[in-house]
């Protein structure tokens, strides 16, 4: 790796704001003025800030349903497998599809892949993990997750310019904007 | 609930969660300081001193356990089973509450759960890795419990028997430690991130920010985070009713008088509850004193929390009743023999009226506001809880095999010293983990405790799309 030639490429505008209210406005402000390739941080979830931003996702609940389902048949189809199929024992005269108590370990089997997928499904949404980020070159970033809140207008956005969009932030009651590299 | 809609004074205002006078910069210092401090209270050390010689204790009894068998415990034939599922309902019931403060009192939007979550979750962690232990070194050989327990494709095509609810209980509680290691933890992420950027030394911040995976608080995530949290509550709320209610059908299936009883499910549950919530504040009592605790647990979190436990213990009470009278109303021989033999002619009926002592009448303290608000009366109210639980496994497993249908299989049970050498083993086991636990992991919600603050809920902007919260 040399340094002498490269010059790492911008990644944007970070804005440290005081408070979750002026955040919030911040961010309603940004996407009235039309950028799109936005993000804010904060150490707590602020209702309606990703909202503000433009964010909707609906991912998470449909994956969950989706691995619940295949859980439940995964579960049954386990023991109806094991039970009627592999090996079938008479256990007590009672019978080999005993479907009454199929359902408690069904009901786990459901419960654990859903679950399960609501993890990882969040994990890899976020695309975490992600050890190395643009923001932490931030020298504040820090406090991000103590008690300050960012927001950034990234350099691919196309209406960024790095004097007009600093003003712009600047405008919308930042204490401190700065450019931070990729 | 911060922003409440009546005025100042008004007694219809909600109780504030935290003491006033809080900010997010205090929050953080005050929770990151209880691991990155120098000055580790005397205390902690006796505390983790006393648990890690119990955890000898443990690695003794289950080597001698594992070189001689399980023939050095007590449980013998007709009495079974004794100690080891007795101390295994005891610890999965108190692991209940850990998962019923942080999954269904989200979904019922109780803000006052917060302080307290983490800890209780860590708890419950805890609490099933010590019940996990006696029904796998019950086995005797617990290399072989594998292909016992689990179904797996083996060399000999054999499988577990899914018709007996010794297997369903194997399915409830691995679902159960697996889901709540994973709610858990995703709870830690946010705050790993905050040890991760206030820790000094800098493999300490390598190791906190592994664990945090580079979480950063970006909105998005956030988002997608609170939708996550929402759905893990919403799973675990029907999980944990569902792993006691397991656990009772291992004894309601059978057909012995004092286990066949309809009443079992909801009866394990609430006495899972109750338990849970008498060790929450066993543990959160000294540990609030010690790391100074007082304005994030306050003194509204332990009145809340010995309601939770005076209803919990009048529904484990209404257990007790039912109980009594299936016996009577049934007008079956065998059942009012047992009601009979455990409360009053039996070898054993000692236990009935200490349970009693414990359950019934010593929580009923807990009606008066004074006492609530007595730090020592609820500590010791605690304590006959927990004993009191311990006792109303014994009388339910031990006194009814002790005298079942025939009175020449009929024998007494005495436990061994290696039964309460395991017993107390896993208490210090618990103990350990728990303040090692405190002392290197946030035990407190930092992130959700600043949701709390004024001004954390903002009202979207006047030409926004005003539909926050």
């Amino acid at each position: 790796m040399s340094h002498a030639a490269t010059t790492p490429e911008r990644y944007g505008l970070l804005a440290e704001f005081d408070s979750p209210q002026t955040l919030l406005d911040a961010a309603h402000a940004v996407q009235r003025a039309g950028y799109t390739k936005t993000d804010a941080f904060s150490p707590m979830p602020i209702h309606g800030l990703a909202e503000a931003l433009g964010f909707e996702e609906h991912l998470i609940p449909k994956i969950v349903l989706g691995a619940g389902i295949l859980g439940l048949i995964a579960g049954y189809g386990l023991e109806y497998w094991t039970q009627v199929i592999a090996f079938p024992e008479n256990i007590g005269g009672r019978p080999y599809h005993a479907w009454v108590a199929f359902i408690p370990p069904a009901y786990e089997t459901t419960i654990l892949f859903a679950a399960l997928s609501c993890f990882f499904s969040l994990i890899l949404l976020c695309g975490l993990p992600k050890p190395y980020h643009p923001v932490f070159n931030h020298p504040r970033f820090s406090t991000a997750s103590a008690d300050k809140f960012f927001l950034v207008i990234e350099a691919t956005d196309p209406k960024f310019s790095m004097d007009a969009t600093k003003t712009f932030l600047d405008g919308l009651g930042a204490k401190e904007t700065v450019a931070v590299d990729e | 609930m911060q922003n409440s809609s009546f005025p100042e004074g008004d007694f219809r205002a909600p109780v504030p969660v935290l003491a006033p006078g809080q900010g997010y910069r205090s929050i953080t210092d005050k929770l990151t300081s209880i691991v990155f401090t120098k000055n580790t209270p005397a205390a902690w050390f006796a505390f983790v001193g006393v648990g890690f010689m119990l955890v000898m204790g443990l690695m003794l009894a289950l080597t001698n356990l594992l070189l001689k068998g399980i023939g050095i415990w007590g449980n013998n034939i007709p009495v079974g089973w004794a100690f080891d599922i007795i101390n295994f309902v005891w610890w999965i019931g108190i692991g209940h509450a850990g998962t019923l403060i942080s999954a269904i009192l989200l979904l019922f939007k109780q803000d006052w759960r917060m302080s307290i979550s983490r800890s209780a979750e860590a708890m419950t962690i805890f609490a099933v890795i010590c019940a996990a232990l006696f029904p796998i070194f019950h086995t005797g050989r617990p290399w072989l419990a594998i292909y016992w327990l689990l179904p797996y494709p083996n060399t000999m095509t054999l499988w577990p028997n899914f018709r007996s609810p010794l297997i369903w209980d194997v399915f409830a509680v691995s679902t159960y430690a697996t889901v709540s290691v994973v709610f858990w933890y995703t709870g830690l992420i946010p705050d790993l991130a905050t040890f991760r950027d206030r820790a000094k030394h800098p493999v300490v911040a390598r190791i906190y920010g592994v664990l945090a995976l580079g979480w950063r608080g970006s909105a998005k995530h956030w988002y997608r985070y609170e939708n996550a949290s929402l759905l893990l509550a919403g799973l675990s709320a029907p999980l944990v009713l569902s792993v006691h209610t397991v656990v009772s059908f291992d004894f309601a299936v059978a057909v012995l008088p004092g286990w066949h009883a309809t009443i079992f499910p909801p009866y394990f549950v609430a006495g899972a509850v109750y338990a849970g919530f008498a060790m929450v504040l066993t543990l959160l009592i000294p540990l609030r004193v010690m790391f100074h605790l007082e304005n994030q647990i306050t003194m509204h979190h332990i009145e809340n929390m010995a309601k939770v436990m005076l209803v919990t213990g009048l529904i484990v009470v209404y257990g007790y009743g039912c109980e009594a009278f299936f016996a009577w109303y049934s007008g079956n021989s065998y059942e009012r023999f047992m009601m009979i033999n455990r409360t009053w002619s039996g070898p054993m009926a000692w236990s009935y009226w200490m349970l009693l002592v414990c359950n019934l009448i010593v929580p009923q303290l807990m009606w008066s506001k004074r006492f609530r608000r007595k730090i020592p009366v609820i500590f010791t109210v605690c304590m006959f809880v927990n004993v009191g639980m311990w006792l109303e496994r014994f009388v339910i497993i031990v006194t009814s095999l002790h005298r079942d249908f025939i009175p020449s299989s009929w024998a007494m049970y005495y436990p061994t010293r290696w039964d309460f050498i395991t017993l107390f083993g896993t208490i210090g086991l618990f103990l350990t983990l728990m303040f090692l636990f405190v002392r290197v992991l946030p035990m407190i919600a930092i992130f959700e405790l600043r949701t709390l603050l004024p001004d954390a809920k903002p009202k979207a902007s006047a030409a926004g799309d005003g539909g926050s919260h």
